[in-house]
């Protein structure tokens, strides 16, 4: 347990070791450390304004999808009532036009009954003279009874 | 026999207390000392070439391999020796923030170099004690102490250099006046100019004593563990081979934890003494 010029050999290398570290170790790894504090801090900033963001798109969303949810009903109770009023406007055209075509087949009918009472109006006076002459057993003239036969077309 | 024994247990503990001395020797002149007696007539003008070595490879390694992960540091996704590095880094830094208030670029990496080198130099401890002064020997080379922490010379040479630091930060800092007064009115003083006349010697006495204790108990407590567990390990050496492990294997165990503290002690005792020779009472 000498003391001698070690002393002064370990105190040079331990000058020359911690003005290295001091100049080529400790320098670039502090840097690196907080180099990588900021960017984990900014990250984590970032991602929180992340969350933030989506929250608000989250919101934004679900009022857009209530105010379309509104709106789809609106637009469903506005098609039912049009649809409605269609179904009562067509009921109203198809009951007019079952009227009318009813009237006019009436119409038709009455027509019909009244050519056919003039035929039968025409048959009816031959029909009368041809009777009479055959119960008679002689020809009747049907001028000479124009009168009695318009009188008998006429009752019908 | 058994005082031939105790002879060889002897040699042997002395041969591996004895450092590799080159120095200049009355007779022999600039030479290596074969033994302790001759190392000893050297005095001072004497080397421990063995010390130096181990010392100084031991401050490249760590210098070598902390560049290293320097160059190669990036703020991305850390390597394994990046992020082993880093938290090393971060742990030397942590203490000196929370302990030392003052502004120097010079604290955080002193106290960096100190913890790492004191660190490997106290892990050489864990060697087994023949591997290397055997191998040594083969080799020519007579003595070979592997740990340069259990050298006084080494761990004084470690704590006159905060020593230096100490002083100079505390003239250029607190200036000499400041300085001076720090030591000349504490612990005693008094308002009466003649009783504070006479404090000021008492009070240089105690805080001289005081300042150069700093420096020499921080050699000696590195230095008295560093080699109590050396010699422990000797010891335990002299059992026969097949039981050294009983003691080795536990000594060893309780010695990771031994170097370690040892290594964080000198380094928070550097930055305690740079915070107060920073900071004026």
């Amino acid at each position: 347990m000498n003391i001698n010029l070690t002393i002064i050999g370990q105190l040079i290398s331990f000058s020359i070791f911690v003005f290295l570290c001091m100049k080529y170790v400790w320098p670039p790894v502090m840097a690196a450390l907080r180099e990588r504090q900021e960017k984990i801090a900014q990250s984590l900033a970032d991602a929180e304004q992340g969350a933030q963001r989506r929250e608000e798109a989250e919101q934004e969303v679900n009022t857009m999808l209530q105010d379309a949810k509104a709106q789809a009903a609106e637009i469903v109770a506005q098609a039912q009532k049009r649809s409605n009023e269609i179904v009562e406007e067509s009921k109203n055209t198809a009951r007019k036009e079952g009227e009318r075509l009813m009237a006019s087949a009436q119409a038709d009918i009455e027509q019909e009954v009244v050519s056919a009472r003039e035929t039968l109006r025409k048959q009816v006076s031959s029909i009368a003279v041809q009777g009479a002459g055959k119960i008679l057993g002689t020809e009747v003239n049907a001028d000479a009874h124009a009168k009695v036969l318009d009188d008998l077309v006429g009752q019908l | 026999m058994a005082s031939e024994g105790e002879l060889t247990q002897t040699g042997y503990i002395q041969h591996h207390l004895q450092n590799l001395v080159f120095g200049n020797h009355p007779e022999n002149g600039w030479s290596i000392a074969h033994g302790s007696e001759e190392a000893a007539a050297m005095g001072f003008w004497a080397i421990h070439l063995d010390s130096m070595f181990w010392s100084i490879g031991l401050g490249l390694l760590f210098l070598w391999l902390f560049k290293k992960a320097a160059d190669n540091a990036t703020a991305g996704v850390p390597g394994k020796l990046q992020n082993f590095v880093e938290l090393i880094v971060e742990f030397v830094d942590t203490n000196v923030r929370e302990t030392f208030h003052g502004k120097s670029d010079v604290v955080a990496p002193l106290a960096l170099t100190i913890f790492v080198w004191v660190f490997l130099m106290n892990l050489m401890d864990l060697i087994p004690v023949d591997w290397i002064p055997h191998a040594s020997t083969l080799i020519g080379i007579p003595y070979m102490k592997i740990v340069p922490s259990t050298d006084v010379n080494v761990t004084l040479g470690l704590s006159f250099g905060v020593f230096a630091l100490m002083i100079y930060y505390s003239l250029t800092i607190k200036g000499p006046v400041g300085f001076f007064k720090e030591l000349a009115f504490q612990p005693f003083n008094s308002p009466n100019i003649l009783v504070q006349a006479l404090f000021v010697p008492i009070n240089l006495l105690l805080e001289g004593v005081a300042l150069i204790a700093k420096p020499i108990s921080l050699a000696l407590r590195l230095f008295g563990n560093m080699y109590a567990g050396e010699l422990i390990f000797i010891l335990i050496a002299l059992l026969p081979w097949a039981l050294q492990w009983t003691l080795s294997v536990p000594w060893a165990l309780f010695h990771i934890l031994v170097i370690t503290l040892q290594a964080f002690i000198f380094m928070m005792l550097t930055i305690v003494y740079m915070s107060m020779s920073h900071e004026a009472h």
